[in-house]
Order: structure tokens, then C-alpha cells, then sequence
């Protein structure tokens, strides 16, 4: 394994160049594949930072363009926010 | 893509991959699976993926005990290189009401029948179990230590690599637009990629299972409902068992990774299909668990979405051949708990399709039923 491989593409899982590569050799041509084997877009960041550059890897290995590419559906919230703060937010409402 | 085939399949979830699996380890291997999108891009992958025998009848007892057994041996038995990662530390079902604890109690009496090794638990040792549920609003409990749920990925993938193995087609991002019949039978399955001729066509659509079934001019009573589901920022671990109310309405689970995945119904639900989020769902969940399990309250949601149950009259699947047209099979129906009977579902269709013994007695979940007026009546379901 060489240092290329060894770079972490995913911050939140841990998930490295290596990693992508080989899935994107076996087939999982998808950043939703990717995602739903290897964690990546589901940690805090939600896939701020892996999604562009695995999005880069599929177009290179494919020979897509970038915009061809399908994104992940991005979901709420927009950033995390903790349960008892949602709920508090929802008796006062009802109040 | 192959142009003839023995058997199509339509639909990679958990029970596509597991009729596959179970039919090419039959020796049937010239099989194509059709899968509009990506492997697991439906309902199973958004599902909270739990696996529990702590039912109140006969036969989904005996059924969950059979996928539970295969789960647990799930990495050898498929020879997958990955973990499907079965968490098995328990179901601990709670309740709120008498009527629940006698529900329990004549539950536990089936389940101990079928051998399964579930029991009463007093609150004190609910407590025990999970130290941060709040048992002042509860009246008493029941646990299955042999409960667990696994990770939905990975289980569809360990089904679907084994069937590809043994020869069968996968073709992802092709869409089924009709299903040609000619004198009663099935003739040939129509994509957006091309034209497949086989004399099978086994629905396992999901969510689109009544739009599949139109397509060969068959009606079935099913329909579609939104769920939501939500998880947490990952934490140390805290919770061993997945907890679950059905009147409190809802199920939280821990993660091997550490985040919590938490999910409830609510009969308000749209049925056209759609698989948006909403905010009701987000304040609906927060109020509940933060004031069942009031520990968790503290974490962040990070993520939210939506999947859809595939519900039938009497909330239980579907599994029989269509009496209008020869060669069309369907699993189908599973009302929210399709995941967990995926070993199942799997060796039922096989063994029908195939003309075999059963080797399952899942007689009671024929389409007829509806008709006949026949319902299966399980009293636990969320
Ligand atoms: C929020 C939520 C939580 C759940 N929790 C649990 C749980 O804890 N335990 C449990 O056992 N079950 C649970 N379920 C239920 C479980 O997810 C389903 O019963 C199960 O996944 C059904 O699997 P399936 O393979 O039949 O359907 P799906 O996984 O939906 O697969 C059907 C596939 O067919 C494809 N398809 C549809 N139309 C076409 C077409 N025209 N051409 C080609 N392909 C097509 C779809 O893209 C889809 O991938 C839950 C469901 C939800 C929504």
C-alpha cells in the first residue's frame, strides 16, 4: 500500500483514498454505494468534504464528467442540534 | 444484459438478494435481478434493520426464529469478506399500560412454545439492563436477549455478492416499465435497457410492488406509507438492546458504531409515495425519547430521513404465485418488518418457485387470505 492510498478521503469514518478505489474497482460506481458500504456523507459532516472528492474519483475511473454524477440527497438539519432542544422548542409551540 | 432468463427478479432489496441467494444455491443460476436504482436503495436501506422473535404468534415466532439463526451466522453462511455486524444484546420491549403487560405475558407464552428464550423483566431489572430509561412512566417490561439488528448494507450486500457468485445477473439503474403477458403467462419482462424474455417474474418491489403487479394487469390489496427514522451523533457505547413501545410509539437502538437510530409511526403518514422528511416527525421523536430515554435527549440528531412500509390489510406479507397469471410470483407486503424476515422470505419463494417441499410452513401469508376474509391477526406490531 502506498501513501496515496493511505489518505483518509473521509474525516468522520475514517475511510481512505485506498478504500474508495478498491470499491469503485468492484463496481459500486455510486457515491450513494459508496456511501452506504464505507459510512462516508454520514458522519457530522454529512459529507462536506468526502463528497466532492470521491465524486472525482467515480469521474476519473469512469470517465463521466463530474456533472454527470448523482449526489447524495442532502437531508436535515442542516447541522446538529440536540434532541431535548427540538423537543423543548415543541411544548412551547404548543403552549 | 442477459435476453433470456429462467427467473427475473424485480427489485435488489433484502428479499430480491435473498430469493437469488436461496434460488442459485438451488442450482438455478440463469437469473436476473433488476434494480431501478442501486443495491439496497429502497426501503432496506432506510429501515432500523432490528430482528426480533418476541411476537405474538405462532408462526412469525417460528419465522423469526429462523432468521435470527441465519443471522447469526450470517458471514460464514454467505462467505461475505465484510461483517454484517449483528448486534445481538437483546430487544427490551416496554410498556405503559395493563393491557400491554397482558399482551406480553400471552406473547411470552407463544414465544416459549417455539422455544424462544424471551421473559418478564420487573422495571428494577429493565433498569439494570438500560440504566438511562425513565420507569416512572412505565409499568413493566419484556426482553429476548437473542433479539438484535444488524447493518442493512452489509446484510444485502453479503446476499447479493453470494448470488452473484454463483452466476446470477445484476443489472442496477434499470427500471422495469411493463411485464408482458400472453395467453395468462408471462412472457417477458420490458426495461428501459432492453427487453428480458423469462416464464418467472418474482415482485419484490417494495414500496412499488402494486405499480409492478398492475403492469401484469394484477390488482393486490397493498399500499404505501411513509416512515421516518433519525439517528445521532456517535457516542461511547450505553445501551446494549434495542428499546421499543409500541404504545409509547417508538424504537431506539445504539449502533456498533455508537450513534443512535431512533424511529416511531404515526398514522398521519402521506401513502403517495413520497420519501421526503418532515418536521413534525423530528419534534414527535425528540419529545418521546427524551422523555422515555431522557439520556439521549442530551445528543444531537444529525440526520433525518424517510423510507416506505409496503402495508398489506392485516400487516403481514405476502408470499404465493398470482392464480390470474401463470409465472408471476410476489413477496411483498412486509408492513415494517421485511428486513427481519429476509432469511425467510428468501427459502419460502425458493422453495415455491422451484416446486420443492416446503421447507417453511408459511402457508397462512397466501393472497387469498383477503379475499376469503382470512386475516392473520398479530397483535404486536409497530
Ligand atoms: C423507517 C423504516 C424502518 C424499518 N425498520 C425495520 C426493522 O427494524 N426491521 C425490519 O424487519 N423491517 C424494518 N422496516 C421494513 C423493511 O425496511 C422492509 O420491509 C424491507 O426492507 C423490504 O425489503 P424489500 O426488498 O421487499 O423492499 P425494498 O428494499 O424497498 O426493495 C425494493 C426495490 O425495488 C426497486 N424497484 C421498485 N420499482 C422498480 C422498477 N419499476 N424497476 C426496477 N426496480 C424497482 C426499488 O428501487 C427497491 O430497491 C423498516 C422500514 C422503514 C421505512
Amino acid at each position: 500500500m502506498n501513501d496515496l492510498d493511505n489518505t483518509i478521503i473521509c474525516r468522520c469514518s475514517d475511510v481512505t483514498l485506498g478504500d474508495i478505489r478498491r470499491l469503485i474497482a468492484e463496481g459500486y460506481t455510486s457515491f450513494d454505494e459508496i456511501k452506504r458500504i464505507t459510512r462516508c456523507g454520514m458522519g457530522p459532516c454529512q459529507g462536506k468534504t468526502c463528497q466532492q472528492l470521491i465524486q472525482r474519483e467515480i469521474a476519473m475511473a469512469t470517465g463521466q464528467p463530474i456533472a454527470a454524477l448523482r449526489d447524495q440527497t442532502t437531508r436535515p438539519p442542516a447541522t446538529g442540534v440536540r434532541l431535548e432542544l427540538v423537543a423543548k422548542e415543541a411544548y412551547r409551540d404548543e403552549d | 444484459m442477459r435476453t433470456n432468463a429462467d427467473i427475473v427478479i424485480i427489485g435488489g432489496g433484502i428479499t430480491g438478494c435473498s430469493i437469488a441467494y436461496n434460488l442459485a444455491k438451488k442450482g438455478v443460476t440463469n437469473i436476473v435481478v433488476l434494480e431501478k436504482r442501486y443495491i439496497c436503495s429502497g426501503s432496506t436501506g432506510c429501515c432500523g434493520a432490528g430482528v426480533r422473535m418476541q411476537w405474538g404468534t405462532e408462526m412469525n415466532c417460528r419465522m423469526s426464529k429462523f432468521s435470527t439463526e441465519f443471522y447469526e451466522h450470517a458471514n460464514d453462511i454467505l462467505e461475505y469478506d465484510g461483517d454484517v455486524e449483528f448486534k445481538q444484546k437483546g430487544y427490551l420491549l416496554i410498556a405503559d399500560t395493563e393491557r400491554e403487560i397482558a399482551q406480553f405475558k400471552k406473547n411470552v407464552e407463544v414465544q416459549h412454545a417455539c422455544g424462544i428464550p424471551s421473559r418478564m423483566l420487573t422495571l428494577a431489572e429493565a433498569k439494570e439492563i438500560v440504566p438511562h430509561l425513565n420507569t416512572d412512566i412505565l409499568l413493566g417490561a419484556a426482553f429476548c436477549e437473542k433479539d438484535g439488528f444488524l447493518n442493512p448494507f452489509k446484510t444485502t450486500d453479503a446476499f447479493h455478492r453470494a448470488a452473484r457468485r454463483m452466476g446470477v445477473e445484476f443489472n442496477t439503474f434499470t427500471t422495469v416499465t411493463g411485464i408482458t403477458v400472453e395467453n395468462g403467462r408471462v412472457r417477458a419482462v420490458v426495461t428501459d435497457k432492453g427487453t428480458i424474455n423469462t416464464p418467472v417474474v418474482v415482485n419484490c418491489a417494495g414500496g412499488f410492488s402494486h405499480d409492478i403487479a398492475q403492469m401484469a394487469g394484477i390488482d393486490i390489496p397493498v399500499y404505501r406509507e411513509r416512515h421516518q427514522i433519525l439517528v445521532t451523533e456517535p457516542v461511547e457505547p450505553m445501551q446494549d438492546p434495542m428499546v421499543m413501545a409500541f404504545g409509547l410509539n417508538l424504537y431506539v437502538q445504539q449502533s456498533p458504531h455508537g450513534s443512535f437510530i431512533m424511529g416511531r409511526g404515526d398514522a398521519n403518514e402521506p401513502r403517495d409515495g413520497r420519501c421526503t422528511s418532515s418536521w413534525r416527525f423530528l419534534e414527535e421523536m425528540a419529545k418521546t425519547v427524551d422523555n422515555v430515554l431522557p439520556a439521549i435527549g442530551k445528543l444531537r440528531v444529525v440526520r433525518q430521513w424517510a423510507g416506505l412500509y409496503n402495508m398489506t390489510p392485516d400487516r403481514q406479507p405476502v408470499y404465493d404465485k398470482s392464480e390470474q397469471v401463470e409465472g408471476f410470483y410476489m413477496a411483498i407486503g412486509f408492513s415494517g418488518h421485511g428486513f427481519m424476515f429476509g432469511p425467510v422470505t428468501g427459502v419460502v419463494m425458493a422453495d415455491m418457485i422451484t416446486g420443492s417441499e416446503p421447507r417453511i410452513d408459511a402457508s397462512g401469508l397466501r393472497l387469498s387470505r383477503f379475499a376469503e376474509g382470512k386475516l392473520f391477526v398479530e397483535p404486536s406490531v409497530v
